[in-house]
């Protein structure tokens, strides 16, 4: 059966550590391993990092919502800004695309090497949601347990 | 956040060991320490020990690169030592491990830079 937990938290730097810890904490309960909860925490970071300076523009009164569901084996983060959004999405997926020059425009690119899917829905004015999978285990690998 | 930051100058190396997380809530305190201390000292090496960095992100890595780029259009050199295997994989899937020399310990890297 399907887990799912929701969070919500004000556009903080400070809050990029509890929401990267929280949905590794959530991710534990599925069979990943140390460096995967360690993948999911980057792809987590650069997300609300994202939501943070990009979508609210480093403004601390946006509110940033994560949804996490485990099921499958698999987890599902999503998560949510109501900021400025993103007028091309595609652009903002290229390697190295920044609209500021100390930071890497690696965001996305932790998040698609290091998750399974990524999803980026936006509308201008409106928000961003970054949708990204991970599967605990590959579906057919296990070795079934004997009895 | 606060960032836990040791910093020290000895003959034109600036040895930097971070501790803890460096992500955005600490990115802009580490670059203003850093540029208070490229400001005030002829600095030609700068040298992150990262062993005691348990988790970084772009974030972090900005900071390492602005300097990065600053110092070698001075001429000064930058290197990177002791990253954990976690951090190491960040360092190396950004890119910064094919543009700064990384050592094991701060002794190898001054005794390869100077």
């Amino acid at each position: 059966m399907d887990n799912e937990a929701k969070l919500e938290f004000k556009s903080l730097a400070a809050n990029v550590a509890f929401a990267r810890v929280t949905v590794a904490a959530f991710a534990s309960q599925l069979e990943f391993t140390l460096n995967d909860l360690e993948e999911i925490k980057v792809a987590v970071s650069e997300a609300v990092a994202n939501a943070i300076i990009h979508g609210y523009e480093n403004r601390s009164d946006g509110v940033v919502t994560i949804t996490m569901t485990a099921g499958n084996g698999a987890l599902e983060v999503k998560v949510s800004d109501s900021g400025k959004g993103i007028a091309n999405v595609k652009k903002a997926l290229e390697p190295s695309y920044s609209t500021d020059p100390e930071r890497m425009g690696l965001g996305f690119v932790f998040m698609q090497s290091f998750m399974d899917t990524l999803h980026v829905e936006s509308a201008p004015g409106k928000g961003t949601t970054v949708t990204m999978s991970k599967a605990a285990v590959t579906p057919g690998v296990k070795e079934p347990i004997e009895h | 956040m606060d960032l836990e930051l040791e910093l020290e100058y000895r003959q034109g190396a600036l040895f930097v060991r971070p501790h803890g997380e460096v992500d955005l809530s600490v990115a802009d305190r580490f670059r203003e320490t850093l540029e208070e201390n490229l400001a005030k000292n002829s600095v030609s090496h700068l040298v992150f020990n990262l062993n005691r960095v348990s988790f970084i992100d772009s974030s972090g890595l900005g900071v390492i690169l602005g300097r990065y780029k600053k110092l070698a259009q001075q001429g000064g050199r930058v290197s990177l030592v002791g990253a954990q295997p976690q951090v190491r994989r960040i360092l190396a899937l950004s890119g910064l491990l094919t543009v700064m020399p990384e050592y094991s310990s701060e002794e190898e890297a001054i005794a390869r830079v100077g």
